[in-house]
């Protein structure tokens, strides 16, 4: 293998971590289909995992050879079509398993999908087809509105699933790229800062305290920003304050009912905040060095929820302890530190490939960091699956696509 | 600023690593405190989550007849239960098993209730038939929290021949866990209790205690298995339990009263005051019971006119009638006011005159002049009439109340009707108001003499005073269980020729001539006793016939009696006709097999004679008796020869 990748140059390190993570996942959905009472198909989802894996490597293998003008060319209709189907998910959408009553899933004869994967890759490309020619980097909102459209809009389709976790994806992707296109940090913060604001609006003087805070910080950096775009930034922050309680009453119970229980899991024990008390006790039930492959009694006992989807890092964690779980999120941070690692050591013609890279880090942090922390309660519950590692099939062959467009871009210099 | 220089590029790749470090760092932060710093303690939790502390229901003492045959005992079964949980889920789940089991919406609320109340795992249904348990086993899936155990269940072998005396068991209610009887050391919601019978009145020895038992369950709640990490108690059985009843005798009992009749049948040993039959007609299938009766049968049950749950053999109240003229008789041997060998100064003509009224014998024609036997044998009123104006109304009220007809026998059944007698002279006007304010008259002493009067009886009272007779005057208090012990006897104190000469005027009832003699001659046995016709409130207005009674006793020729048994048919008319058969074939019955000899359905001379020829054994143990001799018109009564009896 490791020949096969240096005779196309690939990055090898990258790969070789992420077939180690893919490999793991496979192992973890067999885990998790041994339970006391088996069900078929929980059971042979690893099985399915696998076939899936196969898929996605000979995808890898193909689209790894992909010439990068192509892949370039593809970005803006790439964009279109999954903009289309976002659309059509919409009108024709179907729900799956636990997520039956959101509409993100397409059906193809026997195969299904969900578009917002390919629209994250899609949106990637396109955000680097538009950032790539800048020689300067973008210094004020205004600079801002583009790109911030282009993720907008997809972001938008799929909040209105609704899609909640993916559709934090995006936002990753679009800070991890404007960063990467040479964007103050302050002025990011600025950006999110009526988000933030949103949330801390719960307390009046949280939020008196904050707005100080983002005044004062608009007044050091008067010199960078025009006096309209700073009203604007008070002004934004203001209205999501002022929004927050009808925005509030305006969700749905079971979406309320999940940020309370993100607060105090205990509001709730049997119902909303039943997951994420039983996967903390299952995590932390494995302690140091794990119950054992396979032998995690939350698990086995059907305690825990979603055990090879969205919590199958609960799984890890009763099974393998802190030992597991450290090197699992040890290896994620190798593989992302490893996308970065490639953008840095780019070309300085190759700023397509890096912003791609980092669009890809983007998704992927925000993927790992809300499935994993939700498994311990330190993010609300979204329903977001863990890459390479929960199962997937579709999921994991869009993931294994973006590896092979990672390693591809970074390869090829124009 | 060239944005994409080395530096620049490093630059900012340094920003994203300190990014992914702080952002995995402080989740590995978090893991290292849930798992290393919390790990026991989520440990505890998930340990909490699987495994819960039910208890074991121990296996109820098993109930033996006097033989050690079972009366009582416990098969296996299932019990349903659900652990609690969100109201509405435990509703929804207990709804969903409600197309598959017996479970109405007011079980549903009531399981609802005790959830909430306990925060326990509450018993669904306690008794669940095997096909209700495979249908829901089959769906398992659909019954969160639910599971399935077995469970002994009661089982009464003599079902509705017994149902009166052996009670049955139930789910113990609220009101129950709130009384003393059952003291919450002991019982919790959800444990079998007994209710009534010598289920309920030997409770505490046959419950034993339930064990606990730490069982491993699924999210769904189904067991796993036991979990051995803690100690697990094993159930302590109930005590067995010994009876003196006497299975097979209850049994012929059933069977041989008239299905259509209702009344009592009770059969002491008047060694020991044992019960060896107590049998109430018509009677229940406490098996019913168990596990929960449905509730058609029991309204059913309970609105049936004939009343089958009530005891009447311990609750019923009868007018004792001339059964009741041995008290009279015995009071009066006490005390000395007659003799067995003196007649009554005034002979019986049909009545007599007292006070400024005429008091009618029940026969018109007359009895002439009777000694003490002569007067029973014939229940001759105008005989006890003198008898009870020599006692006087005073001495009457005290011995009888000495001898308990205004009390409990004390039997151990949880329930029994007390005597009614008055206690004393002024029990008259607190009962019959102003009439009687000025006393009653001594003429009440006549009324109570033969029977009548402000008297009910029990069957089983007038069965304890017929023990005192087949002894020495002495009555042990009647017992079901054996070595129970409580209620004290009483005595009357009565000389050895007192005894016979009761025992002769009983005799007389049941020799040839006597009232009771076709119906209660039998080939091996003596058979000696007192006919009553008990006057009933419908049988005053003559609306129904009166209430049939006869107390007897029997035992081989020449002993002592071995078996006291009393009958009372409701609406019986005739004593003789139809109380004292059953008395003859019951005690026939319990003597042939205490003795060994075959048991035969044909017993009485007068069934042999329904059913064939006169049997030699009637020649031969009755010489006496004119019966199917030519020209004899009369049998005399004669009983010489015959032992004279203890």
């Amino acid at each position: 293998m490791i020949r096969v990748f240096e005779r196309w140059s690939l990055d090898t390190q990258l790969v070789l971590g992420i077939l180690a993570l893919s490999l793991f996942g496979v192992s973890m959905i067999y885990s998790a289909g041994q339970v006391h009472v088996p069900n078929a198909v929980t059971q042979e989802a690893w099985v399915r995992q696998a076939l899936w894996f196969g898929l996605a490597l000979v995808a890898f293998s193909v689209l790894s050879r992909v010439p990068l003008r192509w892949i370039e060319g593809a970005a803006y209709p790439s964009y279109a079509v999954s903009l289309a189907l976002l659309l059509l998910t919409l009108a024709i959408g179907e729900g799956r398993g636990t997520a039956a009553g959101v509409r993100s899933w397409l059906s193809l004869g026997p195969l299904s999908f969900q578009p917002a994967e390919v629209a994250k890759l899609a949106t990637i490309l396109a955000l680097a087809q538009l950032l790539a020619p800048r020689e300067s980097g973008l210094h004020s909102l205004r600079d801002l509105v583009k790109p911030a459209l282009v993720v907008a809009v997809p972001l938008m389709l799929v909040m209105l699933q609704p899609d909640l976790g993916t559709a934090v994806a995006f936002v990753g992707i679009l800070f991890a790229m404007l960063y990467w296109a040479a964007t103050p940090v302050w002025l990011l913060g600025l950006v999110a800062s009526p988000v933030l604001g949103l949330f801390l609006s719960y307390d009046t003087t949280v939020w008196s305290v904050y707005i100080l805070l983002v005044v004062g910080g608009l007044i050091l950096l008067r010199f960078r920003l025009s006096l309209f775009e700073s009203v604007a930034v008070v002004l934004a922050n203001f209205a999501t304050a002022t929004i927050s309680g009808p925005l509030w009453n305006s969700l749905a119970e079971y979406q309320r009912n999940r940020i309370l229980v993100f607060l105090d899991p205990e509001v709730d024990p049997r119902g909303a905040g039943y997951q994420v008390i039983q996967s903390r006790v299952a995590i932390g039930s494995g302690g140091f060095g794990g119950q054992g492959f396979t032998a995690g009694p939350q698990k086995r006992l059907d305690f825990l929820p979603e055990q090879h989807t969205d919590f199958i890092f609960a799984v890890v964690g009763e099974e393998f302890g802190f030992v597991g779980t450290a090197l699992a999120v040890l290896a994620f941070g190798f593989v992302l530190t490893r996308l970065v690692r490639m953008a840095s050591h780019l070309g300085e013609t190759q700023a397509f490939a890096g912003l791609v890279l980092l669009g890809i880090f983007g998704a992927w942090m925000v993927h790992v960091f809300v499935n994993v922390g939700m498994t311990i309660g330190v993010v609300p519950i979204t329903g977001i699956p863990l890459p390479f590692v929960s199962y997937g099939g579709t999921f994991l062959l869009m993931s294994w696509v973006a590896v092979a467009i990672a390693v591809r871009v970074a390869h090829e210099r124009p | 600023m060239n944005i994409r220089h080395p530096h620049q590029l490093r630059r900012r790749a340094v920003g994203a690593y300190v990014a992914t470090a702080l952002t995995l760092g402080g989740l590995l932060v978090g893991f290292f405190r849930i798992q290393v710093l919390l790990g026991e303690e989520h440990r505890l939790k998930a340990a909490s989550n699987r495994v819960r502390t039910l208890p074991v229901p121990a296996p109820r003492g098993t109930v033996y007849d006097r033989e050690g045959r079972i009366l009582a005992d416990n098969v296996p079964g299932y019990q349903v239960t659900i652990l609690p949980g969100p109201t509405e889920e435990v509703r929804a789940t207990l709804e969903r098993m409600a197309e598959h089991m017996e479970l109405s919406p007011e079980r549903i609320e009531r399981v609802l209730e005790t959830l909430q109340a306990y925060g326990r795992e509450v018993v669904v249904e306690s008794d669940t038939p095997f096909d209700e348990v495979a249908a829901l086993e089959e769906r398992r899936a659909d019954f969160p929290g639910v599971y399935i155990e077995m469970r002994p269940r009661r089982r009464y072998a003599l079902g509705d021949a017994a149902g009166h005396i052996t009670g049955y068991v139930g789910e113990i209610t609220g009101e129950e866990l709130g009384s003393e009887a059952f003291p919450d050391s002991l019982y919790e919601a959800g444990m079998i209790v007994g209710k009534i019978g010598i289920e309920r009145q030997y409770e505490s020895l046959l419950q034993g205690r339930p064990g606990i038992r730490h069982v491993e369950f699924d999210a769904r709640g189904r067991i796993v298995g036991d979990f051995g990490g803690a100690e697990a108690r094993a159930p302590e059985p109930g005590t067995d339990l010994h009876l003196n009843l006497d299975l097979e005798l209850q049994r012929w009992v059933h069977e041989i009263f008239p299905d259509s009749m209702s009344g009592a049948v009770v059969a002491l040993d008047p060694a020991d005051g044992g019960v060896l039959a107590l049998y109430s007609a018509p009677g229940y299938d406490p098996n019913l019971f168990v596990g929960g009766i449905d509730d058609e049968v029991w309204a059913a049950l309970s609105a049936d006119e004939r009343k089958p749950l009530y005891d009447r053999a311990v609750l019923g109240l009868y007018a004792p009638a001339s059964t009741w003229k041995l008290a009279a008789a015995g009071i009066a041997l006490d005390l000395g006011v007659v003799t067995p060998d003196e007649e009554m100064p005034e002979p019986c003509t049909g009545s007599m005159f007292y006070g400024n009224r005429s008091w009618g014998c029940w026969d018109r024609e007359g009895h002439g002049y009777n000694n003490l036997a002569e007067a029973i044998g014939n229940s001759c009123d105008v005989y006890f009439y003198q008898l009870g104006l020599r006692v006087g109304l005073s001495n009457l009220l005290t011995r009888a109340n000495e001898i308990g007809f205004s009390q409990q026998c004390g039997v151990d059944l949880p329930q029994e009707s007390q005597g009614v007698f008055p206690d004393r002279p002024e029990w008259y006007r607190e009962n019959f108001g102003e009439a009687y304010r000025y006393g009653p008259t001594e003429g009440e002493a006549l009324n109570l003499a033969i029977g009548q009067g402000p008297n009910s009886q029990t069957p089983l009272k007038m069965a304890q005073f017929y023990v005192a007779l087949a002894r020495d005057g002495s009555a042990p208090p009647p017992t079901i269980a054996r070595a129970a012990s409580g209620a004290s006897g009483w005595e009357l104190h009565l000389e050895p020729e007192h005894i016979d000469a009761l025992q002769h005027g009983l005799r007389m009832v049941t020799a040839p001539g006597g009232t009771a003699h076709f119906g209660t001659a039998l080939e091996f046995w003596d058979v000696i006793g007192k006919t009553g016709t008990g006057q009933n409130p419908l049988s005053v207005r003559n609306l129904a016939e009166d209430h049939a009674w006869f107390a007897g006793m029997a035992g081989p020729p020449g002993e002592r009696p071995e078996i006291v048994v009393v009958s009372l048919i409701e609406y019986g008319r005739s004593g003789g006709q139809v109380a004292a058969p059953i008395v003859a074939k019951t005690a026939d019955f319990y003597l042939r097999r205490k003795y060994n000899i075959p048991v035969d359905t044909v017993q009485t001379f007068r069934e042999h004679i329904m059913t064939g020829p006169i049997p030699r054994w009637y020649r031969e143990r009755f010489p006496d008796s004119d019966f199917g001799r030519t020209g004899a018109e009369e049998a005399a009564p004669n009983v010489s020869g015959r032992g004279g009896g203890g």
